[in-house]
């Protein structure tokens, strides 16, 4: 009885209190009516302003649609221009009121000033309405002709959105013919916006052909790009880089022109050219040329550096990807990456990956004590990634092994907790590279096993032990106080190791081990929940009991040394990204198609679907040798070390 | 293409929103919110963010995200060079870009994102040029005014943010043509604490600010060992005709006294430059020959690095003693490596303690040298000088006192950060040989260079 009364009087709570809101909602937008319809000039702006400052912050003011529509017709060019911003925005779900809306605007695009010209033909193409093309076209067919560069410019965009909306209206007016000749403006901006909208033209449709640069037009853009503001020349840039070169001699010309272009002081006009230069690599023969683009390409690289840390990121994550094609392209500059310590995160992660690659034999010694600072740090994960790195450089060069082992020891020295972890971890990948070469440390690594309490580094410990036993005095009372905790330890990969270590321990020191193996056998297999564990224990009694000599053989092996290479990225998907340098795609180093989806697909789904199916494809007919799909299975199976992203 | 433009405040509620294309809507900007703004990893891992098909950039700066949407393979750069300019000129036109001016001039920045942004493509960004047809308040009074009594105003603007010198109106008039030059660098260092340089390099920008009337071709040179080397005749020639004029008016004077620090003779090895649009790339390319023509008023004509033959200004040897976990010492020894005439001025060394720290006992030695104070919200001393002269030493002493911790950690020993400026001089030697200016009427032109060097970031590692 009682909880049916407060249902029901919740209920009625709600619906009062929806009315509330319905009232005090319906009370600002009926105010802005009333102000909107004021016979005042100021206030009816003011109110404007407020419909905007609400449209803004996401309230609904489409129902003063035609309140606002009544101001438009206005001399105030700021009213005229959030007026239009309403109309942009709430267009979509009014098309028929638009239409009202229509007849000032084709007064506008025929306005004596080129700025309102250009406005008016700007915003209808932005309306995104269907029942707005047909008014549209005449407009934009005399502005695409206008005296005025700056609304043709304007113009030559529209047909973009025209084209988005309805090809077949683009096309049977002839704009896109018109836009082809804009290429050939006297207006450098024209021309760029141009080339920008026939390249959207050609992703939208591309079967239709709608444009392709050809060996005349070239040298149009070469001439256009001299004088363009920058946004342009990254489109020329852009649409040169997706250009086939008729033969070597063109492509070299076109690599040289473009060549100062590097000298820019904007980021991305210089990683498109270097996306370009990389590019024409394969249509360009003469050594010579393409060591000098080579070494051009370097210092304004480098400067990328130092501009805002969110376009170093960019360069960085660029600078990896051109790497793996010229591994040698910066290993003189590798100072330059060192990380400052205020440095963003991201950035400092990304310098790191860039050291470990380009570092050489002849400058390990300075990157190693580089490392050791950044192992120092406060940030647990950079931490991390720089003990791995000198994990890494000691099993890439020999000569620096002595050197890294020594670094790591001194690091363990500080018993920072997450440290002590990852160095023991580190240290037992060194050790299976350099097989008792290192011997004398171990002890030291003993001194700290109080320290030591992830269960990867707990495993590498106890693998370490079973290795190096004999070099450890008190070898029996650690392997025993291991064992002591051996149930507790949830973790099965410790489990292993231990039951592994003790039968090594014993086939080495039959004496000594001989208690200690039984306790771990016995444990594992009478009260290891784990199958895993107590399969191997049994398999390794059975081993003992009936040949000693066969566990030996299968025990004692030496194990293949772990290689640590930096994650690389599948061929096919390098030369995917070289050719998209600066993109998104670049950024991520995964192929654009994951994460765009083509218009084309009307289904508007994002192909994430056809990813997974891409890449079980591949991994199916890996044995062809040819990886189809983006996503980089190379290094899998093996541990990975540097999460790249 | 871009296809929408925010800008949040800090708790990430919408300030502006613009979309450009009908390929998002604006509920994307929430998306951005949830999984950033207001995600629980206070750190950013990465600029980018990118959700299904949908790519967020941001930036911050002061209380503001700026943030862009993409849903294709755009490229990153531009978005983010693009989102900078869009910081820059916010800062140009309000003086300050945080949420108050934000809010109070909502409109102004609805109708700029109009302007620089076209179906998403970048237009113009030029401030120059954008201030004349996008306008404030005050000013825009006064301008429709004039737009009334002259009709063609609005032409010549527009064809002035298309043109090729979309930079420049042609119709400047100065009284008294003038060109003000100014070497800025920044020298940065990474040293350890052995005193071995790690890495030192110098990011150089030259900043113009130019009252030249009409259509000026400049021609401007450097001390770039490229040029000077490939052809010393006419290095030698070049600065000889400089001090031959040096009675004229065309000669570079110099607002201060005399170059200190470095001699007149020497070249400099510039690593890379960059140029602001105005400068032809194609000259440089071909004969390194700097010609442009300039924008009215201030720009950066162009940035350079330099990582050969660094001049730092500062030594620092530092003595960092944990004694204990109780007591750290310090003995931080800064000499002066720049001629006894200049001297540096605001320099402000930031000495880190650890986060234990209770009581400093600091002393400072040597003539003017400041004031060192213990900041505990900083951890660190804060030892500021105000006028460091050339060849000079300065000394200070430090004993920290330490909390006994629960829990011990190491300290994790920040670098030494330091902040200074010397006036009329160049960490990279780096020497402007001439300014030239041609134009059709033939004026003379005063032209003046100073040169300043800062710190960039100085880290001495301890």
């Amino acid at each position: 009885m009682m909880n049916a009364a407060i249902q029901t009087n919740f209920a009625r709570l709600q619906i009062v209190k929806q009315k509330v809101l319905a009232a005090l909602r319906k009370g600002e937008n009926y105010e802005l009516k009333t102000e909107l319809n004021s016979e005042y000039k100021e206030r009816r702006k003011e109110a404007v302003r407020r419909v905007i400052a609400n449209m803004t912050v996401g309230k609904d003011v489409s129902g003063l649609f035609t309140d606002v529509l009544k101001n438009m017709h206005t001399d105030d060019l700021e009213i005229k221009k959030l007026i239009y911003l309403y109309l942009i925005n709430y267009a979509k779900t009014q098309p028929d009121l638009v239409i009202l809306a229509v007849n000032t605007f084709v007064k506008d695009a025929e306005d004596t000033n080129p700025l309102i010209r250009a406005l008016a033909i700007r915003t209808m193409g932005c309306l995104h309405v269907q029942e707005v093309l047909d008014h549209l076209t005449d407009p934009l067919r005399k502005c695409l002709k206008d005296p005025s560069p700056y609304v043709r410019k304007t113009a030559v965009m529209c047909v973009a959105k025209v084209y988005n909306l309805s090809p077949a209206v683009a096309e049977e007016n002839g704009f896109v013919e018109d836009v082809r000749k804009a290429l050939s403006d006297a207006n450098p901006m024209v021309i760029s916006n141009a080339v920008t909208v026939l390249t959207e033209i050609n992703e939208i449709a591309p079967g239709q052909n709608v444009w392709r640069l050809d060996k005349s037009s070239v040298p149009v853009l070469l001439v256009a790009i001299n004088e363009c503001v920058e946004w342009g020349q990254i489109a020329i840039l852009e649409a040169l880089a997706d250009y086939t070169p008729q033969g070597e001699k063109e492509a070299e010309s076109i690599c040289e022109r473009l060549l100062p272009r590097l000298q820019h002081a904007n980021g991305s006009v210089v990683l498109t050219t270097v996306r370009l230069l990389l590019k024409y690599e394969k249509y360009v023969h003469r050594a010579d040329l393409l060591s000098q683009f080579t070494k051009k390409m370097v210092p304004p690289l480098i400067t990328l550096l130092s501009s805002e840390p969110e376009i170093q990121y960019v360069a960085l994550r660029n600078i990896n990807i051109i790497l793996q094609r010229h591994p040698k392209m910066l290993s003189k500059e590798i100072r330059v990456f060192f990380c400052k310590y205020n440095d963003p995160i991201y950035v400092k992660y990304e310098k790191l990956d860039v050291l470990v690659r380009i570092c050489s034999e002849r400058n390990t010694e300075p990157l190693l004590n580089e490392l050791k600072e950044y192992a120092r740090e406060v940030d647990v994960d950079f931490v991390h990634r720089a003990i791995q790195a000198i994990g890494r450089l000691a099993i890439r060069y020999e000569s620096s092994a002595e050197k890294a082992v020594k670094l790591l020891i001194e690091l363990l020295q500080l018993k920072v907790n997450n440290v002590v972890q990852d160095v023991v971890v580190v240290l037992r990948d060194v050790f299976r590279r350099y097989p008792q070469r290192f011997a004398d440390v171990v002890p030291t690594l003993c001194e700290h096993i109080d320290f030591v309490n992830e269960p990867d580094a707990k495993a590498a410990l106890i693998w370490i032990l079973g290795e190096y036993s004999e070099h450890i005095s008190n070898i029996s009372s650690l392997m025993g106080a291991s064992l002591e905790s051996f149930l507790e330890e949830e973790d099965e990969g410790v489990q292993l190791a231990l039951v592994n270590s003790a039968v090594k321990f014993f086939l080495k020191n039959p004496k000594q081990g001989q208690a200690l193996v039984l306790k771990a056998l016995q444990t594992a297999t009478e009260k290891c929940a784990n199958p895993d564990v107590r399969d191997r224990a049994y398999i390794y009694w059975r081993l003992l009991s009936a040949d000693p000599n066969a566990a030996r053989s299968v025990a004692l092996v030496e194990m293949p040394p772990v290689e640590l290479e930096s994650a690389s990225l599948s061929p096919a998907l390098l030369e995917e990204l070289i050719t998209e340098l600066g993109s998104v795609a670049s950024v991520l180093q995964k192929p654009a198609r994951l994460f765009v989806y083509k218009k084309a697909d009307k289904a508007g789904v994002p192909r994430d679907t056809d990813m997974e199916s891409a890449a079980g494809a591949e991994s199916g007919d890996s044995n062809v040798g040819v990886s189809g799909g983006g996503i980089d299975t190379s290094n899998e199976g093996e541990p990975e070390l540097l999460i790249s992203f | 293409m871009l296809s929408a433009v925010f800008i949040y405040n800090q708790k990430g509620e919408v300030l502006i929103s613009r979309l450009y294309r009908h390929d998002v809507k604006r509920s994307v900007a929430d998306v951005f919110r949830v999984h950033v703004i207001s995600s629980p990893t206070s750190v950013v891992r990465s600029p980018v963010t990118t959700l299904g098909s949908t790519s967020f950039y941001h930036i911050r700066y002061d209380n503001l995200w700026l943030c862009a949407v993409t849903k294709n393979n755009a490229s990153a750069a531009m978005v983010f060079e693009f989102l900078y300019r869009l910081l820059g000129l916010g800062v140009s036109y309000f003086g300050r870009f945080d949420e108050e001016s934000v809010k109070n001039n909502f409109v102004l920045i609805y109708e700029l994102l109009d302007e620089v942004l076209d179906f998403g493509y970048p237009q113009n960004i030029e401030v120059d040029t954008l201030k004349l047809y996008v306008t404030t308040e005050s000013v825009r009074s006064t301008r429709a005014l004039q737009s009334d009594a002259l009709a063609t105003i609005p032409q010549s603007i527009t064809m002035q943010a298309t043109g090729t010198t979309a930079w420049r109106r042609n119709d400047i008039v100065y009284k008294k043509n003038e060109a003000f030059v100014d070497v800025i660098e920044s020298v940065n260092l990474i040293m350890s604490a052995k005193g071995t340089v790690l890495r030192a390099d110098v990011q150089g920008q030259i900043v113009m600010r130019s009252f030249l009337s009409g259509m000026p071709e400049c021609k401007f040179g450097l001390n770039d060992k490229l040029v000077l080397d490939r052809d010393p005749a006419s290095g030698a020639a070049a600065s000889a005709s400089a001090s031959a004029s040096a009675s004229g008016s065309t000669q570079l004077g110099r607002r201060q006294g005399g170059m200190g620090g470095f001699g007149d003779g020497e070249s400099v090895e510039i690593a890379d430059c960059q140029f602001h649009q105005c400068v032809r790339l194609g000259r440089f390319d071909t004969d390194r020959t700097i010609s442009f023509i300039p924008p009215d008023g201030e720009f950066e004509l162009m940035r350079y690095r330099t990582t050969e033959n660094v001049n730092l200004p500062f030594k620092v040897l530092p003595v960092v003693r944990e004694m204990g976990k109780t007591r750290i010492e310090y003995e931080v020894l800064i000499k002066s490596n720049f001629s006894a005439k200049l001297s540096a001025t605001n320099m402000a060394v930031t000495i880190p303690t650890p986060p234990n720290a209770t009581k400093c006992r600091i002393k400072v030695t040597g003539a003017g040298a400041g004031k060192a104070k213990y900041h505990p919200e900083e951890n660190a001393i804060v030892w500021r000088i105000s006028r460091f002269q050339g060849l000079q030493e300065l000394a200070l002493t430090a004993v920290v006192d330490l909390a006994p911790m629960t829990k011990p950690t190491p300290w994790s020993r920040p670098p030494i950060a330091l902040d200074f400026q010397v006036l009329m001089f160049t960490a990279s030697g780096l020497l402007v040989r001439f300014l030239k200016v041609f134009e059709k009427s033939n004026y003379q032109s005063v032209k003046w260079v100073r040169y300043m060097t800062k710190a960039g970031s100085y880290e001495i590692r301890i």
